[in-house]
């Protein structure tokens, strides 16, 4: 599948501000984070700026973006819908605490919206997630794997990033946050290379003789294509240039959004000042779940190309 | 709405694709495309159509194989010509995961169709669709695909016999048939039942309403090599046989 950048960022960045999100409405859920309103201010604004340049980037890979409006009336059926909707709906919880924390009146409808908010964060990504993964066309999407690596790219990207930000407060993360994080990284990896060996088994169905109607096993070549240069179709769904580098893109993404991460959480608990090491982590997360996202889209294959064998 | 119809409709309008005798001679994809340009659906565009790499949106495409010969069968090597289009399926991906209602499959007569107008060019039911039936329209910036001939079919400008897809008029070796496939009297559905017309890729579950009636087996002669010749002089009649022993000399 043709990797389309806007999607990419859409999916990276909304992600990360998501799972900010989600962690703070978490943390008030059960207890205020000790910070003054300004800076719980500035998080929140944050976490939805992310969100909006994602949503917003979303709509440039639309050929009508000014109609995009309609994208929220069909969630009855369409995981799109239903993103959409979830993602206009989550500006509310969070605009609702951030006028609780800023009123100081963190009693327990804060706690209530907080515990909201950060259910429809999760709810948000995955939806997010279902759109991908509920396409039979795209065996490689079409993987329970996909939704949890959603969900942990989210929460994992957005909590470093809270770190880092309350890092500079003077906040030291508690053990048990560490170990969180940890073991997220580890399940991230786990996942994803348990993915990468599902995706050699996941290509060859169905075969291309189901593709043409003609009795299984018949051996099919094309000899001529149905037009001479590309059209919508090969582009779109025949991209093919991740999947010779494919080895080493994998292993660059693993290092970047998940070992490299973990190993700077394992540093930061050892100095004074661990917000430049907190933020280096969220670099390299950063452009890890971008790589990744961009060899989720790349090296997929979709079943139409059965006609083009 | 781009929820599937509650009660499907006994009426499923379809195409019946005999891969036995179509030719591959590409006037079906040619009508689609003359017909589906000026008809009210609007222009299918065209980007750099007379140039060095012209691109375009067409909602029929003829693809040509080499199936390779078949020892087990019996069966020689043949080429098949191949038409791709809308199959109009019992169960759309294409039409449930649309985000705006633009996509929707009518409950009277069961054609897939797109309004443009709601469309927003997000392109997921071109990725939803395992045929490769729906083109995004770089030009307008949205989806387009088959409408059966919507237009003609009902239309009672044309004349009755022309009240058919253009692809269905145009094809020289009627090897495309139009019917009601939900009703199994139909002259296309005794067609399927005959010839043992086969879905596409059933195990995706899209059940396709358009069915595809398989190569002919070839008969047996056909894959033995060439009788040798030979001449016995003795069964000609008189003449014959002296022109023979001349012509031997």
């Amino acid at each position: 599948m043709k990797p389309a950048f806007s999607v990419i960022f859409f999916t990276t960045l909304s992600g990360a501000g998501y799972g900010m999100l989600f962690w703070l409405g978490l943390h008030y859920a059960w207890s205020p984070l000790p910070l003054s309103r300004e800076f719980a201010a500035i998080l929140f604004a944050l976490a939805l700026l992310l969100i909006s340049i994602g949503l917003l980037s979303s709509l440039l890979h639309l050929g009508k973006p000014a109609r995009a409006w309609r994208a929220l009336s069909q969630w009855q059926s369409s995981w799109l819908s239903r993103e959409g909707l979830l993602a206009m709906t989550s500006y509310a919880p969070a605009l609702g605490l951030m006028a609780l924390i800023w009123l100081g009146a963190l009693s327990l409808p804060a706690q209530a919206l907080g515990a909201l908010l950060a259910l429809i964060a999760l709810a948000t990504v995955s939806a997010t997630a279902m759109i991908y993964a509920s396409l039979r066309t795209i065996p490689a999407w079409h993987d329970w794997r996909v939704l949890p690596v959603y969900l942990l790219y989210a929460v994992l990207s957005g909590g470093l990033l809270l770190m880092t930000l309350l890092s500079l407060t003077g906040w030291r993360p508690a053990s048990a946050v560490l170990y969180v994080a940890a073991a997220g990284l580890i399940a991230l990896t786990a996942l994803k290379l348990s993915y990468w060996q599902a995706l050699v088994t996941l290509e060859h169905t169905p075969e291309p003789a189901s593709a043409l109607g003609l009795a299984p096993g018949s051996v099919v070549h094309a000899f001529e294509r149905p037009h001479t240069e590309r059209s919508f179709i090969t582009r779109e769904m025949g991209f093919v240039l991740a999947r010779k580098h494919a080895r080493v893109l994998r292993l660059l993404a693993i290092v970047l959004s998940a070992l490299l991460p973990l190993l700077a959480l394992l540093i930061s608990h050892r100095l004074a000042a661990p917000a430049g090491v907190l933020a280096s982590a969220v670099l390299a997360m950063g452009l890890g779940a971008v790589l990744e996202r961009w060899l989720f889209f790349a090296e997929a294959r979709h079943v139409v190309m059965r006609y083009y064998p | 709405m781009t929820a599937l119809p509650r009660q499907p409709g006994k009426r499923q309008l379809g195409l019946v694709i005999d891969l036995d005798t179509c030719v591959g001679c590409h006037a079906c994809a040619v009508a689609c495309k003359q017909w589906n340009s000026t008809g009210s659906g609007g222009p299918l565009s065209d980007i750099d159509p007379y140039g060095k790499a012209p691109d375009g949106v067409w909602l029929n495409r003829v693809h040509s194989y080499e199936v390779a010969a078949d020892s087990a069968r019996g069966q020689p090597a043949t080429t098949l010509h191949f038409p791709r289009s809308c199959l109009h399926c019992a169960e759309p991906a294409c039409v449930t995961v649309c985000p705006t209602g633009a996509s929707y499959k009518r409950a009277e007569d069961g054609i897939v169709l797109v309004d443009e107008s709601k469309c927003i060019g997000c392109k997921l039911c071109s990725w939803a669709c395992p045929y490769g039936a729906r083109e995004y329209d770089e030009v307008a910036g949205v989806i387009k695909k088959c409408t059966l001939c919507v237009d003609r079919i009902y239309n009672e400008q044309l004349d009755e016999t022309e009240r058919v897809p253009a692809c269905v008029q145009a094809c020289p070796t009627r090897a495309r048939h139009f019917g009601d496939l939900g009703d199994p009297d139909s002259a296309v559905s005794r067609l399927v039942a005959e010839r043992s017309g086969r879905d596409l890729m059933p195990e995706l579950g899209y059940r396709p309403t358009n069915k595809y009636l398989p190569p002919r087996p070839r008969r047996a002669a056909g894959s033995a090599p060439p009788a040798a010749e030979t001449l016995d002089p003795q069964a000609l009649p008189p003449l014959l046989r002296w022109l023979d022993r001349v012509l031997s000399r």
